[in-house]
């Protein structure tokens, strides 16, 4: 993946900070690159600093320090309305007091475009979104997820090649969240537009991106595409962060041939994969997926490493089960197993063996 | 449930049209919101709306003469005011009749004085006759024509007659033809001579000065209520206070300060002589004519269009400024055609506010407005507190009201009332 030298680089952070008072940081020396046609999203817990991201580079605040480059041009001195980023805001933004079919000419007027290619536009923009019929009303005529689409299309209509939505889905319910989460990417996907996607809900990060940006306190804790990011985080702020996960402290005992002997607190021993531990002595948590424990003899993968436990409490979710185990002292561990025909739905108090592979098995910072 | 009946309109469960139960549904909301409301209503009743009421009626009531002179007004109902001639015996047996019972209670002045607003002159026939009246034997002491002739000859002008048998019935519309600087002619209403038109003048100034003093309102306010409202909440509230201050000093405190700004030996004019600007024998005259009416007018009202202004704009969120610049609008752009369209409803709010409290006011024009910078409401006190003629007041009230009603409605057809937001 693209990385901060890269030549073809479309959208460039680079050593960006940021701060509003002059005494906090809220981005410190953020570095990022995008190539055209990239769907990123940054994903973080709230007042992580990634709407601060999305206005330095719409043009709306201004970089305390660093460069941000378009294109391989340094936009730090171009004003917001010369940029032609189009941008999706939080609370849409409509105008109120115009139409929908005024408020997604507006760009086009002011780029002076004649009457009937606005028209032309304008209807086009509308029939992206299925919203054909609504040109005449206005903005307080319609629901959450029509408004949102609407402001999709006002961001669109004047093709701009870089897209920002500041969460943009925040607002609406379940359903009709993930039908849109489908149509966004879809129609990106599509138009070949590139977009920064700002949200905290780690499923529509996953399910939409071709990148995932996870922000921490400023800092950019892990990029990388969605399955790596579930799959291998890099620190157990991402391990935590992103999909459900049990966490196991402990010390390094050793490290051998890309094996970490791990002591839990209780003193169990066990073997994991050392991700950003690199002596014997540091202190460590061990993050295994609920979906990677298995408890079950026959299917214990060959070499897994085994622990006691306590089943606590048993629940029932339909497509899967969940089950919480007493774990190395801790009661917090769960397991999930899907619902199939063969699978030992297991009872509160009975003592059992679980096991996972080392490699599923991360150790990483405490 | 609903169910559509054969000609398309909606039943509800009950099998009723959905429109009926819902207009049930909603009178017992109504009548419920009433009844809370009602203290309020009784009291703005009572407050408000009959002393309006009661002005309205003064503006036309005249049954001072048809109740202090009930026999003339009967007698004088043949009497043909075109025939050049006083009426005959019958009309003065009439007279003497009543106001020997008026001199009694001492109400004959007032009939004087009333008829006297219409024909300069008569209150001292009637002050005179009154006094003679009242040793005069009624029964036997006739004719009366050469006596009342005698006490003073005014009595036998056909013109005195003419106005006591004009404001005879008991509603006129004199004091509204007044108002307008007409008279009741021998046929019909005619324009008062030109040297007694005053009120269409007056009428026609108030207007225009309210008009400007607004505008000046806009100018100034708008940008005010801008920074009060995007700057941060601690700033804004100090800046609020010293918007609000003039509320706390006296209207008279206020007015008198523009008196010593603005006279020919005050601060502006020192200043500018001093400058060098004004030679100090050209000193600029900006105080007691329109000039300072409208600068101190201006600097009273202004809260009055800052605060919905204010209050207007604060609801406007900054995001919709960014979203216009984000789309390629200009700063300009932006604020023509997003931020200044959502003030509108601030604007027009004010804009009635200040127009309508300055189509009123009375004290700042009185003491800086000279005699070229009076507003019609000082006319209207003169008629209340000097010459007593609530009549006339009344009326010039009444035509105020229902021009401020006429304007409010052109508003509505123009910018549209729902347009207009006091927050
Ligand atoms: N205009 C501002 N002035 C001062 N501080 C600000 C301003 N805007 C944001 N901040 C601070 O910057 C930090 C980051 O804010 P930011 O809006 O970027 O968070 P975010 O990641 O978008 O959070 P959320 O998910 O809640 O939207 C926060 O601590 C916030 O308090
Ligand atoms: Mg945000």
């Amino acid at each position: 993946m693209a990385d901060a030298s890269n030549h073809d680089a479309f959208v460039e952070f680079e050593r960006v900070q940021k701060s509003y008072d002059g005494e906090n940081l809220v981005v410190k020396d953020l570095n990022l690159s995008m190539p055209k046609g990239e769907f990123l999203t940054m994903l973080g817990p709230s007042g992580s600093g990634k709407t601060t991201c999305l206005m330095m580079l719409a043009g709306f605040e201004t970089a305390t320090h660093g460069d941000i480059r378009l294109g391989g041009t340094s936009i730090n001195n171009i004003p917001p309305h010369k940029r032609g980023i189009g941008m999706v805001f939080q609370n849409y933004a409509l105008f109120p007091h115009m139409t929908i079919a005024e408020n997604l000419s507006f760009p086009l007027e002011v780029r002076k475009l004649g009457k009937s290619e606005r028209e032309e536009k304008v209807m086009r923009a509308l029939d992206m979104v299925e919203m054909g019929a609504f040109g005449g009303r206005r903005p307080a005529q319609l629901s959450g997820g029509q408004q949102q689409r609407i402001a999709l299309a006002r961001a669109l209509v004047f093709e701009p090649e870089l897209v920002l939505m500041d969460e943009p889905l925040g607002a609406l319910d379940k359903q009709l969240r993930e039908k849109m989460q489908f149509e966004i990417t879809h129609l990106a996907h599509r138009l070949g537009i590139t977009v920064v996607y700002v949200t905290h809900d780690q499923t529509e990060a996953l399910t939409m991106s071709d990148r995932v940006a996870v922000f921490e306190d400023g800092r950019i804790q892990q990029l990388a595409p969605p399955d790596k990011l579930y799959e291998e985080p890099q620190n157990s702020f991402v391990a935590q962060f992103i999909g459900e996960n049990n966490t196991l402290e402990g010390v390094v005992k050793e490290i051998n041939d890309g094996v970490a002997l791990v002591q839990l607190d209780n003193g169990d021993l066990i073997d994991a994969k050392p991700i950003n531990v690199s002596q014997p002595g540091e202190r460590t948590r061990v993050s295994i997926r609920p979906e990677r424990v298995e408890f079950n003899k026959d299917r214990m993968p060959e070499g897994a490493h085994t622990l006691k436990a306590e089943v606590m409490e048993f629940i029932y979710m339909g497509d899967i089960f969940r089950t919480r185990l007493r774990v190395a002292g801790k009661d917090d561990f769960f397991v999930k197993t899907r619902n199939a025909p063969d699978q030992v739905r297991l009872t509160p108090g009975q003592e059992i063996e679980i096991g996972w592979l080392a490699e599923d098995c991360r150790a990483l910072d405490a | 449930m609903s169910d559509t009946t054969q000609n398309g309109s909606v039943l509800a469960a009950d099998g009723t049209p959905l429109k009926r139960s819902l207009a049930r549904a909603l009178r017992r909301q109504k009548i419920r919101a009433l009844l809370l409301i009602a203290p309020l209503l009784l009291f703005v009743m009572l407050t408000f709306i009959m002393p309006i009421g009661d002005m309205l009626f003064r503006s036309v009531e005249n049954d001072i003469v048809s109740k202090t002179l009930p026999r003339t007004v009967v007698a004088l109902r043949d009497w043909d005011a075109n025939s050049g001639e006083a009426p005959g015996e019958e009309v003065f047996t009439a007279l003497a009749a009543d106001l020997q019972i008026a001199a009694e209670a001492k109400l004959h002045t007032r009939v004087g004085s009333r008829l006297n607003y219409e024909t300069p002159g008569i209150s001292s026939l009637f002050r005179k006759a009154g006094r003679k009246v009242k040793k005069w034997d009624v029964e036997n002491d006739g004719p009366f024509k050469e006596q009342f002739l005698e006490i003073h000859k005014g009595w036998g002008d056909p013109d005195v007659w003419r106005t006591i048998q004009t404001y005879s019935p008991k509603f006129t519309n004199g004091y509204f033809l007044n108002a307008a600087d007409l008279q009741k002619g021998a046929d019909g209403p005619e324009w008062r001579p030109e040297d007694e038109q005053i009120y269409w003048l007056l009428f026609k100034r108030t207007m225009f000065m309210s008009m400007v003093i607004t505008i000046s309102c806009i100018v100034l306010a708008y940008p005010v209520a801008w920074i009060l409202a995007n700057l941060p909440a601690r700033s804004a509230n100090l800046l609020m206070i010293l918007v609000l201050l003039p509320f706390w000093t006296s209207l008279l405190v206020r007015t008198s300060a523009w008196k010593v700004m603005l006279q020919q030996q005050g601060v502006i004019n020192e200043t500018l002589v001093w400058l060098g600007l004004v030679a100090d024998d050209a000193r600029l005259v900006m105080i007691n004519n329109q000039f300072g009416t409208i600068v101190a007018m201006t600097h009273i009202l202004l809260p009055f269009m800052i605060l919905p202004m204010y209050s207007v704009m604060q609801t406007i969120q900054p995001t919709y400024l960014r979203a216009a610049k984000s789309l390629g609008a200009t700063n300009w752009t932006a604020f023509w055609r997003v931020y200044f369209p959502q003030s509108i409803p601030g604007i027009g709010a004010g804009s009635i506010l200040v127009f309508i409290l300055s189509i009123g006011y009375y004290i700042t024009p009185e003491l800086v407005g000279g005699t070229k910078g009076v507003f019609i409401s000082n006319r209207i006190a003169f008629h209340i507190s000097s010459s007593l003629n609530w009549g006339l007041a009344a009326a010039l009230g009444a035509i105020l009201l229902a021009v401020v009603l006429v304007l409010y409605w052109a508003y509505d057809k123009i910018v549209g009332i729902d347009n207009v937001k006091l927050g």
